[in-house]
């Protein structure tokens, strides 16, 4: 088994664990306050941190590619306009496909 | 009772069968450009169709890709995608209430523990409303997820992605996190996350900043609010 592989089942498999533990373990650990505030608040600054790093990791060094953040822009734009996520995805992507194929 | 209840079944089903098929359709073009994708980061065929079948998570299947096709070693992308994944094990907790699943019920009905079949299920009046709302956007969604990611894997696997803008996956992050920034405290989160991992860029192995921006998470969440934010 390759490592991807390996990689690929494992979280596969974690990602289940998660969800069956969900509907497994007794309400008061699910429940407790702390608990969910850190799982409310987890999402938010990971995505943001994926946000982040798509942007300006160029394997640890920082670059950028103004396409990609033009598209980030468009996308931003989108959001704005309380576009739906796919709009918003599709919107990205033309504007970054765009430039790239004209510049 | 009984009339009544097959009445009220009766009336509640085309609406919710209705949306759970718009967001069936949705999921499905959001699955499509995930198998483009997670082809354009170098995972294969295969390894793709397990991520949609198995992980089955939106948020989570986009972070593993992004994270295995940046790191030096695929299994940074493990701990990234889970930390995503844990808001599916508090769904577990309307869930559960609502579907009482019992013994070996629980197996199946933890697969399609979602962001929308939650939202969905919630968001009914009766509880056998709720059942109907969970299970249908369930099995359509699914099934939609599959047929998209298939399709998707199979146009980024003709075309360049990169040609196509297809690597620009900020925007889906972007996209995802957008409704959660309603709130102060989640918009100051999602700042310091996003310092803290670009901090970590030049430091840490490819992988680790995102994951460290968890840490934001699990102190943003123990210190205790002063304000009302």
């Amino acid at each position: 088994m390759t490592p991807l592989w390996a990689a690929v089942v494992v979280a596969c498999l974690g990602s289940y664990a998660l969800k069956l533990a969900g509907v497994s373990l007794p309400e008061s650990v699910l429940g407790h306050p702390g608990v969910q505030r850190v799982a409310a608040l987890l999402p938010v600054a990971m995505l943001a941190a994926l946000v982040a790093v798509q942007l300006f990791d160029g394997g640890g060094r920082y670059t950028l590619d103004w396409r990609t953040l033009t598209g980030l822009l468009a996308g931003l734009v989108a959001l704005l306009l309380r576009a739906g996520l796919l709009v918003v995805f599709v919107v990205s992507i033309a504007v970054t496909a765009g430039l790239r194929a004209l510049v | 009772m009984r009339g009544v209840e097959v009445r009220g079944v009766e009336s509640f089903k085309a609406p919710v069968l209705r949306a759970a098929i718009g967001i069936g359709i949705y999921a499905g073009a959001f699955s499509f450009s995930f198998g483009a994708v997670s082809i354009a980061s170098g995972l294969s065929l295969a390894q793709t169709l397990v991520l949609s079948l198995v992980m089955f998570s939106g948020a989570s299947q986009f972070a593993f890709v992004g994270v295995a096709a940046a790191a030096g070693s695929p299994y940074s992308a493990i701990p990234a995608a889970l930390l995503l994944a844990t808001r599916n094990a508090f769904y577990g907790l309307p869930v559960s209430e609502i579907l009482q699943p019992r013994g070996p019920a629980r197996l199946w009905t933890a697969h399609f523990v979602l962001d929308e079949t939650t939202a969905m299920a919630v968001a009914q009046p009766t509880r056998g409303a709720q059942r109907y709302a969970f299970w249908a956007t369930g099995l359509i969604l699914c099934t939609l997820w599959q047929c998209g990611t298939f399709l998707g894997a199979r146009v980024g696997a003709v075309i360049d992605p990169l040609t196509f803008g297809l690597d620009a996956s900020p925007a889906v992050f972007l996209a995802l996190l957008w409704p959660a920034l309603a709130r102060p405290r989640a918009r100051l989160v999602a700042g310091a996350g996003a310092v803290v991992a670009l901090g970590l860029v030049p430091l840490a192995p490819a992988g680790v900043p995102v994951i460290a921006a968890a840490a934001v998470a699990l102190l943003a969440g123990i210190i205790p609010r002063r304000s009302a934010a």
